[in-house]
């Protein structure tokens, strides 16, 4: 193979002006976690609301529920923050576009607001799953007691659910900083952004996204640890989970 | 709102959209499922053969690509393919490779990941008794796979394999970032070249929706009937 290597490429200035190209990435790994979690608060928010909403008695909540979750799963990712990005400032009235327009980071905000909403469609089916996997006494005796379906949900679904919910959602979250990626589309420079930055900069490709794979290993490798010690703390004892 | 909405735009680049842009996405999708389904089974054979290293190999593999964004590994096949064709036919320098070949080699690569994963919850769904009869009527391992255990973990895990292959028909949108043209990136180009942005997108948003939702609702009525057999 006849590539020149050259790793100390890393510790040499970045042409943007910005510090060493090592400086580069850590800036886009830090906009990536970022964008990340504020995806990934929309995603929760968003996600919990609809998913409960699917699982009410009433036919409207389910039917909207139903309807959110497949407008948000049938487009791609990347044409959706497309549809944020471009179309939807040509749609709206002409103030508000020339708003959204100009407004300053708007990358950011467009990635955090369309793979939060992205994400979310996703939150929700495993919110629904998670309630639906509760046995049916649960909610039977709530009703039973006289819980309204406010409180048989406030009171006695939705903390279990949470507690089980929590494996499948740290893997919908390390999906939330893969998917921020898709964002370079929209000129949002976040880690994978970098690394093809400094690729353009210094033609060295391969060290570049090298450091970029070891990056996102090590957020992924942070986020299962981490996830682990929480799941640890608040799992049920008597279901799979709990020891 | 859509006073100025020119659908005359949509209308005259039909034929390049679909043409030139849904093929290349249509033909995508079908060999990288077909080269991802292959490559994941034997990833997953690899996995459950009970070698230590082979089995670790694999699983180093499919974490790998797993914990990566898509586009990223996009990124990386497109710069890598060239030198892998070069140390494959001896050549004296990187080759030249299509848009198709490299995004097709990047997609088998990374959706084999994905797919061995479901084979391999297909396979361990596979009750005990089964491969145990096939050795006592003295099948060796591959003719027990190849007979009894791969066909019927494929057919139980037909509804999560077509559900991957719809994500995998929305993911190629991502051949974008190296400007391919696939059905959105003509979409694109069309909508730069005109001016038309809005009309553009939208229309490619329908196709895509339309499509992925008439397949999902396709995968569920499959899923009713195979449980139906059980």
């Amino acid at each position: 193979m006849n590539y020149h290597w050259n790793w100390r490429i890393f510790w040499e200035p970045a042409p943007n002006g910005t510090g060493t190209y090592l400086d580069m990435l850590l800036s886009g790994l830090v906009l990536t976690i970022e964008t990340a979690i504020c995806a990934w608060i929309i995603a929760l928010v968003f996600g919990m609301i609809v998913g409960v909403l699917r699982t009410l008695p009433s036919k409207t909540a389910s039917w909207f529920g139903f309807a959110y979750v497949e407008f948000f799963r049938n487009m791609p990712l990347l044409v959706q923050l497309f549809l944020w990005f471009f179309v939807l400032p040509e749609i709206l009235p002409h103030a508000w576009g020339l708003w959204m327009k100009q407004m300053s980071h708007a990358p950011f905000y467009t990635a955090a607001i369309g793979v939060g909403l992205f994400m979310s469609a996703r939150v929700a089916e495993q919110t629904r799953a998670g309630i639906n996997s509760l046995p049916r006494g649960q909610k039977l005796a709530a009703t039973a007691l006289g819980l309204t379906t406010a409180q048989t949900y406030r009171y006695v679904l939705l903390p279990m659910t949470f507690r089980i919910m929590l494996p499948p959602l740290t893997s919908e979250f390390l999906s939330t900083i893969k998917n921020t990626s898709v964002a370079i589309t929209i000129g949002l420079i976040e880690l994978t952004g970098e690394a093809r930055a400094m690729q353009e900069f210094s033609f060295q490709v391969f060290e570049a996204f090298t450091a970029a794979t070891v990056l996102y290993l090590l957020i992924n490798l942070v986020v299962v640890i981490a996830m682990r010690f929480l799941e640890r703390a608040i799992a049920v004892p008597g279901y799979i989970s709990g020891k | 709102m859509f006073t100025n909405f020119d659908f005359d735009v949509i209308r005259r680049s039909l034929g390049y959209l679909f043409f030139d842009g849904m093929t290349f996405t249509l033909t995508l999708t079908g060999l990288a499922s077909l080269g991802g389904l292959i490559f994941g089974t034997l990833l997953a054979l690899m996995r459950l053969s009970g070698l230590k290293l082979l089995g670790r190999i694999a699983g180093l593999y499919v974490d790998l690509m797993r914990s990566l964004p898509l586009v990223l590994v996009i990124f990386w096949f497109y710069f890598l393919v060239p030198y892998i064709g070069q140390w494959l036919t001896g050549a004296s320098r990187p080759i030249r490779v299509g848009a198709f070949t490299s995004s097709l080699v990047t997609f088998i690569m990374f959706e084999a990941a994905y797919f061995s994963e479901i084979m391999r919850a297909g396979i361990q769904s596979i009750s005990k008794g089964q491969p145990a009869a096939a050795q006592a009527l003295g099948l060796t391992y591959s003719q027990t796979m190849r007979y009894i255990v791969l066909p019927q973990a494929f057919r139980n895990m037909l509804p999560v394999l077509l559900t991957q292959t719809i994500v995998l028909f929305q993911d190629t949108s991502l051949v974008y970032v190296v400007s391919i043209t696939d059905f959105l990136g003509a979409a694109s180009k069309v909508a730069q070249r005109d001016g038309r942005l809005v009309e553009m997108y939208l229309f490619a948003a329908a196709v895509y929706f339309i499509i992925s939702c008439a397949a999902s609702f396709g995968v569920r009525r499959l899923q009713t009937r195979i449980a139906f057999v059980h």
